[in-house]
C-alpha cells in the first residue's frame, strides 16, 4: 500500500535514474524504453513506482503506435496491488479507449472491442478485461469471488511476483478499518487462507502487528484487530478544535 | 479565461467577409499602441493594465467585433519596431481572434509560433518588462485554451480538406503536446518558482508580498509566468485524465492561502476548480467538497465588482459548472456539514431536486450523474494525432467519453451504499442478521457491501495516508454494528478567540472618548 512501496531489496541504479528524468523531464518520449525497462524492474525487484508508471501510460496516450499492452498489463497489476490507493483507476484514465474494454451493464459482462486499424490478439482483450474485473471485486471487497477469478487468471497474474501477498494486505487493512472484532471465516474468506496455514499466518500478526483472539463458543475464533482512528471513533483525533499557533500570536499581546 | 470561441465550425476563411484590410490602421489603434509601447517601456504597471483590460476591450467593441485587429507590420512603425512589443501585440491579436472569430489552420499555427517566439524570449531572460498579472496569466490560460481547441479541432477528421490534411502533416510540430508540455515545464524551471516559493516560507525571498511584482528595477514576467505555468500544467495534466500528476504539478502552491493565484480571478477559479475536480475523480470528496465550498462563497461575494469586466462570462460559467461538480460530489458523499449555508441554499435552488434522485441510484440517477458530469467536466483531449490513413471520423469525444464512463463506473460501485446510510442514520446499534434482513440481502452480501462503504468513503492522499470521508460512520464487532454518531465539530477554541480580539477592540475604543 502507499506510493512508493520498497521492500528489504536496495533500490537499484537504474531505478535512481529512472525516477530523476520523471521528476526532471518526463515530457520527452526518448525515455520511454527506460520507463519500460523500469516496469519490468519493478516486477522483478517487487518495487513500485506509481510516478514512473503514470509517466510512461502518459508516454503511449502521445503515441499509441509505441503502447506494449504487455508492459501496460504489468502495470495494471502493479496498481491493483497498490490498493487501496486509486493507481488502478489513475490508469484506467490514461488508456484510450480505443485499446481499453470497459463497458457498463448492470450484470458486469464485459464485451470486447476491436480498434479500428490495430490488431489486437485475443489474449491481451483477456488481459484488460480479466484485471478490470479483479479490481472490481477489490474494490467492492468481494473476496471470495476475486479469488476465484485470480485462481482462473494465474497465467497472467504469475508473471508478477508478491501480488498475492498484496492483495491480501488489502484485504487486511479494509478488515482492520470496518471491525474491531472479525470472525475468523471472515477473515480466511478474504485472504485466501485457511487451516493450519490461516493459524499460522494469525500468528505471525499477533506477535507483529498488535492483533489478538478471542474464543467465542458459538461461532468459533474472533480476531481482535488494534484500535485505529478508522475503526474506533474515540481515537478519532478530532482536529477541529485544535487551533493553529499563528491564530493565538494574534491574542498573545492582550492576554500579556 | 477567454470567451467562448466557436472553434467547431471550421470554415476556410475565418475573417468576416466584409472586406478586412489588414494594412488599415485607425487613429486610435495607432494611439493604443503607442501607448501601451511607451508604458510597457516606462514600466507603469497600472497604466499597462489599464489599457489592456479597458481599452483594449473598448476598441474592440466599437472597430473590431466581428474582424481582427490591424496586422503586426502595420503597427511595427509605430513601435520602433520593438520585436518583444510585436509579439505582446501578436498575442493579443490572436487572442481576440479566437474570441470574436473562428481562426483557421493556418492562423493556429501561426499563433503557435507567436507563443513559441514570445516563450523563449522570456526564457532567455532578456526581457525587463513588469506586466500586469492579469495578462501574464492570460498568456498562460490562453495558451492552454488554444491547445484544447486546436486538439478539438484536429480530432474532427470527417470533413477535413486535403489541404488541410496535408498543413496538418507539414506542421505536427505546432500544438505537439510535448511542445506545450514541454514549455509549461521550462518556464516553471527556469523561473526557479518552486524554489521562491519555498524559501518564501522562510522569509528568505519576496514574491507573494509583492504580488509577483519585481520593485528592485527587475522583471516580474518570468517568475510571474513561472507560478501560473503550474496551473497551466494542472489543468493540461486534467485535459489528459492525468488527475493524480495535475495535483502533483500544483503542489508547490499552498491553496489553503491567499497567493498570487489569487491576485487574478481567473486564475483562482481555474486552479480550484480543476483541484476539485481531479480530487472529485482521486475520490478524495471531503477535500473537493471543502474548496469548491470555500470558492463559490468567494465568487457570490465579489462576483458584483467584476461585472464589467470580459472574464464575467466566464466567471459565472465556471460557478455553474462547479455547483453541478458539488451536487455530484455530495451526493456520492454526503458531508452537508462543512458547507457554507449560504452555498448550500445556492445548491438546493440549483440541484437540491436532482441530488435526491441521484442519491436513489436508480437509472434516473445515472442519467442524472451522466447529465451534471457532463455539463461540468473539463473538455478532454486526445493528445496524439491521428495518422490521416484511417477513414475519417471524428474522435474529439473520445477523451471525453472515457472518462465519463469510468467515472459512472465508479458511481455504480458505489450504488449500494446509500441504502445502507439510510440505516446507519436510524440505528445506533444493529445486528448483522437484522440489518441484512431489512435491506433484503444475504448477511455475507452485508459485510461486502459495509466493507465496500469503508473502503469507498477512505482515500490515499498525497502522502499515501489514509483520509477518512466517512459522513456517518461504525465498526463492526463480531456481528454488530456500532453506528458513531459525527457531531459538528464545536470551535470553541475559535469562538473564545474572537470574542477576546473583539472586547479588546471595544475596550481600545472606550479608552480611546474622552469624557468632557
Amino acid at each position: 500500500m502507499g506510493r512508493e512501496m520498497t521492500n528489504q531489496k536496495p533500490q537499484s541504479e537504474m531505478s535512481y535514474t529512472v525516477e530523476q528524468l520523471v521528476s526532471v523531464n518526463p515530457y520527452n518520449p526518448d525515455i520511454l524504453p527506460d520507463l519500460e525497462n523500469y516496469v519490468n524492474e519493478q516486477v522483478s525487484s517487487q518495487t513500485y513506482s506509481s510516478n514512473a508508471n503514470l509517466c510512461l501510460l502518459r508516454l503511449y496516450q502521445f503515441e499509441t503506435e509505441r503502447m506494449s499492452t504487455q508492459i501496460v498489463a504489468r502495470i495494471l497489476i502493479k496498481a491493483l496491488m497498490a490498493m487501496p490507493a486509486p493507481d488502478f483507476s489513475l490508469c484506467l484514465f490514461l488508456i484510450p479507449e480505443r485499446v481499453q474494454i470497459l463497458k457498463m451493464r448492470t450484470e458486469w459482462v464485459l464485451v470486447l472491442w476491436k480498434g479500428r486499424g490495430m490488431t489486437i490478439g485475443m489474449q491481451m482483450e483477456d488481459q484488460f478485461k480479466t484485471l478490470i474485473v479483479l479490481s472490481h471485486y477489490l474494490e467492492t471487497a468481494r473476496f471470495r469471488q476475486f479469488w476465484d477469478e485470480a485462481a482462473k487468471s494465474r497465467h497472467i497474474l504469475e508473471v508478477v511476483p508478491g501480488f498475492e501477498q498484496a492483495i491480501q494486505a488489502y484485504a487486511i487493512h479494509v478488515l482492520s478499518i470496518t471491525y474491531q472484532k472479525v470472525p475468523r471465516s471472515v477473515l480466511a474468506e478474504a485472504i485466501n487462507i485457511e487451516g493450519l496455514v490461516l493459524d499460522k499466518f494469525i500468528e505471525h500478526h499477533i506477535t507483529n502487528s498488535g492483533w489478538s483472539i478471542e474464543k467465542n463458543q458459538n461461532k468459533g475464533q474472533l480476531i481482535i484487530f488494534p484500535h485505529n482512528e478508522f475503526n474506533d471513533p474515540e481515537l478519532k483525533k478530532s482536529a477541529a478544535d485544535g487551533i493553529p499557533l499563528e491564530n493565538i500570536t494574534r491574542i498573545l499581546p492582550i492576554l500579556g | 479565461m477567454t470567451g467562448a470561441a466557436p472553434y467547431d465550425s471550421d470554415q476556410p476563411h475565418g475573417d468576416s467577409a466584409s472586406g478586412y484590410d489588414p494594412n488599415y490602421v485607425p487613429d486610435s489603434v495607432k494611439s493604443f499602441v503607442v501607448h501601451m509601447y511607451r508604458q510597457i517601456r516606462e514600466k507603469n504597471v497600472y497604466e499597462i493594465h489599464q489599457m489592456y483590460e479597458t481599452s483594449f476591450q473598448s476598441i474592440s467593441d466599437r472597430f473590431f467585433k466581428d474582424a481582427p485587429w490591424p496586422s503586426v507590420d502595420a503597427v511595427a512603425t509605430y513601435v520602433d519596431n520593438d520585436h518583444v512589443f510585436c509579439l505582446l501585440y501578436r498575442e493579443m491579436w490572436f487572442r481576440h481572434l479566437y474570441a470574436r472569430l473562428s481562426p483557421t489552420l493556418k492562423q493556429r499555427i501561426d499563433s503557435w509560433d507567436n507563443y513559441c517566439n514570445l516563450f523563449q524570449v522570456v526564457l532567455h531572460g532578456v526581457v525587463n518588462m513588469q506586466l500586469p498579472n492579469q495578462w501574464l496569466w492570460d498568456m498562460v490560460d490562453e495558451f492552454v485554451y488554444q491547445f484544447q481547441s486546436f486538439c478539438q479541432y484536429r480530432a474532427k477528421m470527417k470533413n477535413k480538406t486535403e489541404q488541410e490534411i496535408a498543413l496538418l502533416r507539414q506542421y505536427d510540430q505546432a500544438w505537439n503536446v510535448y511542445g506545450v508540455l514541454n514549455y509549461l515545464q521550462a518556464l516553471v524551471e527556469k523561473s526557479s518558482i518552486i524554489q521562491i516559493l519555498e524559501q518564501e516560507k522562510e522569509g528568505l525571498e519576496q514574491f507573494t508580498a509583492t504580488d509577483g511584482y519585481d520593485y528592485s528595477g527587475g522583471s516580474n514576467v518570468l517568475k510571474v509566468l513561472g507560478y501560473f505555468s503550474m496551473v497551466g500544467l494542472l489543468r493540461v495534466h486534467c485535459l489528459l485524465g492525468d488527475y493524480h500528476t495535475g495535483l502533483k504539478c500544483i503542489l508547490p502552491i499552498d491553496i489553503s492561502q491567499q497567493g498570487v493565484y489569487t491576485s487574478v480571478i481567473g486564475s483562482h477559479i481555474t486552479t480550484i476548480y480543476h483541484y476539485g475536480f481531479a480530487n472529485l475523480m482521486l475520490r478524495r470528496y471531503t477535500e473537493a467538497i471543502r474548496e469548491f465550498n470555500k470558492i463559490l462563497l468567494y465568487i457570490f461575494k465579489t462576483k458584483q465588482y467584476h461585472q464589467k469586466s470580459p472574464q464575467y462570462e466566464q466567471i459565472l460559467k465556471k460557478n455553474e459548472q462547479m455547483y453541478a461538480l458539488l451536487a455530484v460530489t455530495l451526493s456520492l458523499c454526503p458531508q452537508l456539514k462543512i458547507v457554507e449555508e449560504t452555498v448550500n441554499s445556492q445548491l438546493r435552488e440549483k440541484y437540491g431536486e436532482k441530488m435526491l434522485r441521484m442519491q436513489r441510484y436508480d437509472d434516473e440517477a445515472f442519467a442524472l450523474y451522466d447529465e451534471l458530469f457532463s455539463y461540468a467536466c473539463p473538455k478532454f483531449i486526445t493528445p496524439s494525432a491521428s495518422s490521416y490513413e484511417e477513414p475519417l471520423v471524428n474522435y474529439n469525444q473520445d477523451a471525453y467519453r472515457l472518462q465519463l464512463k469510468l467515472f459512472l463506473y465508479e458511481v455504480k460501485q458505489q450504488q449500494l451504499l446509500s441504502g445502507i446510510r439510510t440505516f446507519l442514520n436510524v440505528y445506533s446499534t444493529i445486528s448483522i442478521a437484522k440489518l441484512a434482513s431489512y435491506m433484503e440481502v444475504d448477511e455475507d452480501t452485508l459485510r461486502t457491501i459495509l466493507m465496500t462503504y469503508k473502503h469507498k468513503m477512505h482515500s490515499v492522499n498525497s502522502d499515501g495516508k489514509i483520509i477518512s470521508n466517512m459522513d456517518t460512520n461504525f465498526y463492526i464487532d463480531d456481528d454488530m454494528i456500532h453506528v458513531v454518531e459525527s457531531k459538528a465539530p464545536k470551535k470553541y477554541g475559535d469562538y473564545f478567540m474572537r470574542q477576546i480580539v473583539k472586547l479588546e477592540g471595544i475596550m481600545s475604543d472606550i479608552d480611546r472618548v474622552k469624557l468632557e
